[in-house]
Order: C-alpha cells, then sequence, then structure tokens
C-alpha cells in the first residue's frame, strides 16, 4: 500500500509499505478515504516528539471504510463507512470506564503519562497513522463510529479531533454566561474553541495569533473580536487593557508545543528540543487570565519540561485544566448542535490535498503558505 | 479611579448575541456539558463490551515504561528496536522511568541516530532518497507572493535553522564517516 514516511526531521515522503494486519482479536483494518494535516502532526514533522521512529506513519484524523475485522469484533463489519476517534483507548478501563478515553491505560505501553493515538510516534503506542491506504484500527467495538448518512465527508474527519477538541477546550475553560473569553491560536482547534465558547455564553471572544488570514476567519466564522500580537509590543499589556485591567475571565491555549513569539523560547524548545515544548502561549493566557480564573490548555506539548510561570498561576489563584480531548464522548451533542445547524465546520478547510502530494502538504502546512489554515487529504478515488 | 465590584460590561447582551449568532447559549448550563461530570462511571458507554480485553501476542520483546505493571493488552507493534538507536531506546526504557529528563534526553538522541542508521541502510541498499527535504516544490506552486516577508510574522526570523535541524545530523554522520576513514587509512 502507499503511505506517508517519516524520514527525518523535516523529511517525510510517500511510498509503499506493507499492509497492516489484524494483531488483536478485536482490531479492524480500515481502508482510509479521507484524512487532515493536524497542527499536532508538526511537532512530529520537527522531529520533537522524543521516540518518533523512521518509518513511521502519521496522521491521526481520519475516515474510512472497514476492509477487515477481528474474530471478536461484533459493533463493526466489513463495508461499514466510519470516523475514527485519534485516541486510541480500550474503553473498559480504570480511566476509559470514567470516560477518560484519551489517558486510556491499556494501548500504550510505552507510557503511563499518555494514552495511545495513531501515528503520533512510540510515545503514544507506536501505532502506524492513517495517512495512508489502509490502518489498523485496535478495539474496533470502543473507538469508532459509522458515520452518520447526513453529514459530509468531511464534517466527519472534522469529528475525529479538531472540532471536538476546540469544543472540549472551551468545556475546560468552565465558560459561564457573560465571560470574556480568549482563545491564544487561530489554527483549527482555536477557531473551534472560539466558536463553540459562544455555545457556552461567552460575552465577549477574543481570538489572538499573528497570521492575519487566521484572523480573518476568526471574525467571520468565530465572530472573534482580533489581535495581532506581531504589532504590539506586549500583548498581555493589550489584553489587561482591553479587560479593563482585569484580566479575561477565561483563557484558552490552543498553541501548544511550538509558539512563537519569543525567540529564546521558540528556539530552545521547537528547534534545540530542550524543552517539552515552547510556553510562550501558555505563559501569556497565564499572565492574561483574571485572578481566579480559568486556563484551558489543548495545545499540545511533549513529554519534557517546559519553562512555565507557575509563581504567577499559584498567586493569581488560577485553575489549570488540561487534557488530550476524548472524542467519542463529544460526539452525540456535536451531531446535535450539526444537525441544527449552528455552524458548518468545513468553513475552515482550505486545501484538499492527495497522499501522493503530502510532502508538499507537510511543507505548505508547516511554512503557512497560501493561507493554509486546514489541509485534509484524500486517499484514493 | 479605584477599581470597582462590578466588572465593566463591553459585553453586549445575551438577547442581542443569542439573536446574531447562532447556537449561543446551547451549552448555557454548565453542568449539562458533554465532558461535565469530567468523571462519569460508565464502563458501556463506548461500545466495549468485555469486562478485560485480551492479551496482543508479543512477537518480539516489546519495550515499556518501568512505570507500567505489565505489557498492555494491546500496543503497536511498528518498527521495533534495532541497531544502535534501537541500543540506545531499550536502554532508555529499561533503566529510566518517564519522570526522567534522562529517559526522554535518551529517546530524542536515539531519533537523531536512526536517521543517520537508515539513511545508511538505504544507500547500502541502494535506494536513496531525498536526503535535504521533502516538500520545497509547494515554495513555487503554493508560495505565491511570500507571506513569510508580505505580512507580519514573527515565525521569519528562525527560518533559517531549518535547514540546520533537516541536514545537521547527516552532515554531522557524514563528516565524522570522512574522518574515521581517513584514520584508517593513515594507519600503517
Amino acid at each position: 500500500m502507499r503511505a506517508l514516511v517519516y524520514r527525518g526531521p523535516y523529511r517525510v515522503e510517500v511510498r509503499e509499505k506493507d499492509m497492516p494486519r489484524i494483531e488483536h482479536h478485536n482490531d479492524a483494518v480500515v481502508k482510509v478515504e479521507m484524512g487532515a494535516i493536524c497542527g499536532s502532526d508538526l511537532h512530529l514533522y520537527h522531529g520533537m516528539m522524543p521516540d518518533t521512529r523512521v518509518g513511521t506513519t502519521f496522521g491521526h484524523e481520519f475516515i474510512g471504510t472497514v476492509h477487515e475485522v477481528g474474530p471478536s469484533v461484533r459493533n463493526l463489519k466489513v463495508g461499514d463507512r466510519v470516523m475514527v476517534p485519534f485516541n486510541v483507548f480500550c474503553g473498559t478501563c480504570f480511566f476509559c470506564a470514567r470516560g477518560l478515553y484519551s489517558n486510556c491505560h491499556n494501548v500504550n505501553p510505552n507510557a503511563t503519562a499518555v494514552g495511545g493515538m495513531y501515528g503520533y510516534s512510540h510515545t503514544t503506542g507506536g501505532y502506524d497513522g492513517g495517512q495512508a491506504e489502509y490502518v489498523r484500527v485496535p478495539f474496533a467495538d470502543a473507538g469508532p463510529s459509522l458515520i452518520p448518512d447526513w453529514i459530509s465527508d468531511e464534517t466527519a474527519v472534522l469529528l475525529t479531533d479538531a472540532l471536538p477538541t476546540g469544543y472540549f477546550g472551551a468545556q475546560l475553560a468552565d465558560i459561564v454566561e457573560g465571560d470574556t473569553v480568549v482563545v491564544l491560536g487561530a489554527g483549527p482547534v482555536g477557531l473551534f474553541a472560539a466558536r463553540s465558547a459562544w455555545l457556552m455564553g461567552a460575552g465577549r471572544v477574543i481570538v489572538v495569533d499573528h497570521l492575519e488570514h487566521r484572523l480573518e476567519k476568526a471574525r467571520t466564522f468565530a465572530f472573534a473580536e482580533t489581535y495581532n500580537f506581531a504589532e504590539h509590543d506586549d500583548i498581555v499589556v493589550l489584553l489587561k487593557r482591553v479587560t479593563d485591567h482585569l484580566g479575561a475571565d477565561r483563557v484558552i491555549d490552543a498553541v501548544g508545543a511550538e509558539a512563537d513569539g519569543n525567540l529564546l523560547m521558540h528556539v530552545t524548545s521547537a528547534k534545540l528540543k530542550l524543552q517539552g515544548g515552547s510556553p510562550v502561549a501558555l505563559n501569556w493566557a497565564i499572565d492574561a487570565v483574571r485572578k481566579g480564573g480559568t486556563v484551558s490548555v489543548v495545545g499540545a506539548y511533549g513529554p519534557m519540561f517546559s519553562a512555565v510561570k507557575f509563581g504567577d498561576a499559584m498567586n493569581k489563584g488560577l485553575t489549570l485544566r488540561m487534557n488530550q480531548c476524548p472524542v467519542k464522548r463529544q460526539w452525540p451533542r456535536l451531531l446535535e448542535h450539526l444537525r441544527a445547524g449552528y455552524f458548518d465546520p468545513t468553513e475552515i478547510v482550505t486545501h484538499r490535498i492527495p497522499l501522493e502530494h503530502l510532502p508538499e502538504g507537510y511543507h505548505i502546512m508547516s511554512a503557512k503558505l497560501d493561507g493554509c489554515i486546514k489541509p485534509l487529504v484524500t486517499v484514493g478515488d | 479611579m479605584p477599581y470597582p465590584a462590578d466588572k465593566p460590561s463591553r459585553a453586549p447582551s445575551s438577547e442581542e448575541l443569542r439573536a446574531r449568532i447562532p447556537g449561543w447559549g446551547a451549552d448555557l448550563d454548565p453542568a449539562d456539558r458533554p465532558s461535565v461530570p469530567r468523571e462519569r462511571f460508565d464502563p458501556r458507554a463506548t461500545g466495549a463490551w468485555w469486562d478485560l480485553p485480551e492479551q496482543q501476542p508479543e512477537t518480539y520483546p516489546r519495550e515499556r515504561s518501568i512505570e507500567h505493571a505489565r505489557l498492555t493488552p494491546v500496543f503497536g507493534t511498528t518498527y521495533p528496536p534495532r541497531g544502535v538507536s534501537g541500543a540506545i531506546r531499550r536502554l532508555a526504557f529499561r533503566r529510566y522511568s518517564e519522570a526522567r529528563a534522562a529517559h526522554w534526553l535518551l529517546l530524542l538522541a536515539a531519533d537523531r541516530v536512526d536517521v543517520v542508521e537508515s539513511s545508511v541502510r538505504e544507500l547500502t541498499s541502494g535506494r536513496v532518497s531525498n536526503p535535504v527535504a521533502t516538500g520545497l516544490r509547494s515554495e513555487v506552486t503554493h508560495g505565491g507572493p511570500d507571506p513569510r516577508t508580505t505580512a507580519r510574522r514573527v515565525d521569519h526570523n528562525h527560518r533559517w535553522m531549518d535547514p540546520i535541524v533537516t541536514a545537521g545530523p547527516l552532515v554531522a554522520a557524514g563528516v565524522g564517516a570522512v574522518l574515521v576513514g581517513r584514520r584508517l587509512l593513515r594507519r600503517p
């Protein structure tokens, strides 16, 4: 089969690879029809995530058709069209039983600090991802769901990570009616978090980024006030000024490990890998939120330490909430919202890239060329 | 002026927002959101029907975190450790917990060694992939007027480091190989 293959930092190619096999009785093999590049794939692409082995296939956002099922699979059959959450999870361990599917303890022997994910290095279990023609899907009875016939394939792909993660980020922020919510980062997750903040009754939604085309999308898709931090000497002071010097009630970090805005932090983390992630956005969140406020973190960080301003968080009495999104837990309510027509998530899709052109897709996404916000990946016909 | 008890309201009223933004307030009740409460015991919520999952066969000595009691019932089998990078990875897993920086730094070092090893392996097998970078064609096909210089962006100032990150380990390995080779040739 054809698959994207990691060769080293900034080097990926599409080549022939062995077909995935059923390795556990509850596995399925899914023939991928559509996928996506996620902002967090860039951490792998840039060589930041420990234990990213040469040959790995990335891709944790994908939908497809069930091609083969293991002998104990009951809920799916060959030919079913499924959307697959980015989490690999068993459904019944201590954590899954309590709804923490992203923290499953039964799928990742390599680490206890992170659950399982498709195509996200051996640190998350060593599973190949869906930027390929076929992919192994463990615990097929727990993870995937049939794609409802009334949603488009593109919407289904966005339901496997970006949309639920943004929606989850707004929930973690504990928003109450009338709150001022700041979202750092206007990538796909930030845009969905900003749009979701309104669902939870926000009174103001402010989005910060340095990419003008993304801020434009934040204004039109998420009805947000926007600020380009590259145009301001100190974005924290600006955010204080526009919140009457109290700070925002809630701040959502939708940036994560490769945050720009402080060259030293970016270089020591993204280039030299001496930190688990650049804490620029997180530190801005801690400083821009009001005392007693909530910081929600859905931006992805690596397992190493980062230079986080913890003293400010403590002295301000903040609540810090964070997790990888338990995707399947979000689906019923999100499907209700989509059926009600509150918004169309595909408005943020900017590129549709064939599998064979994925190396170009990664470069476009990494360098933010061509107004890129969300690139989808088309596989097969 | 001293700071007052009330938050100065710059936000539009809820009625105004409900009229302007589709779905505003659909999840208004903080207690009625999908991930609230954070932990909700329901082991049958996903479709999983087993009490304990079966064990996937271990076909090679699968490396695992020493913080785990046992090998997890399911695991990825892609790219078992091999070569020098594999030895470093096995050491990182055997010796250090996830709490130790040495664990992660060894894994990162192994990643760089893996790049060099796999490049050497490819060269000796006669197959050569692009040694520098891939996807650069999009600079022409999707670059247009270069957005890094036409727009105000803060990622412009560290782009020059990307080629060093990309080719650095390979250049270092090449230089090392030449030095070792010269020394061996000079020996009587």
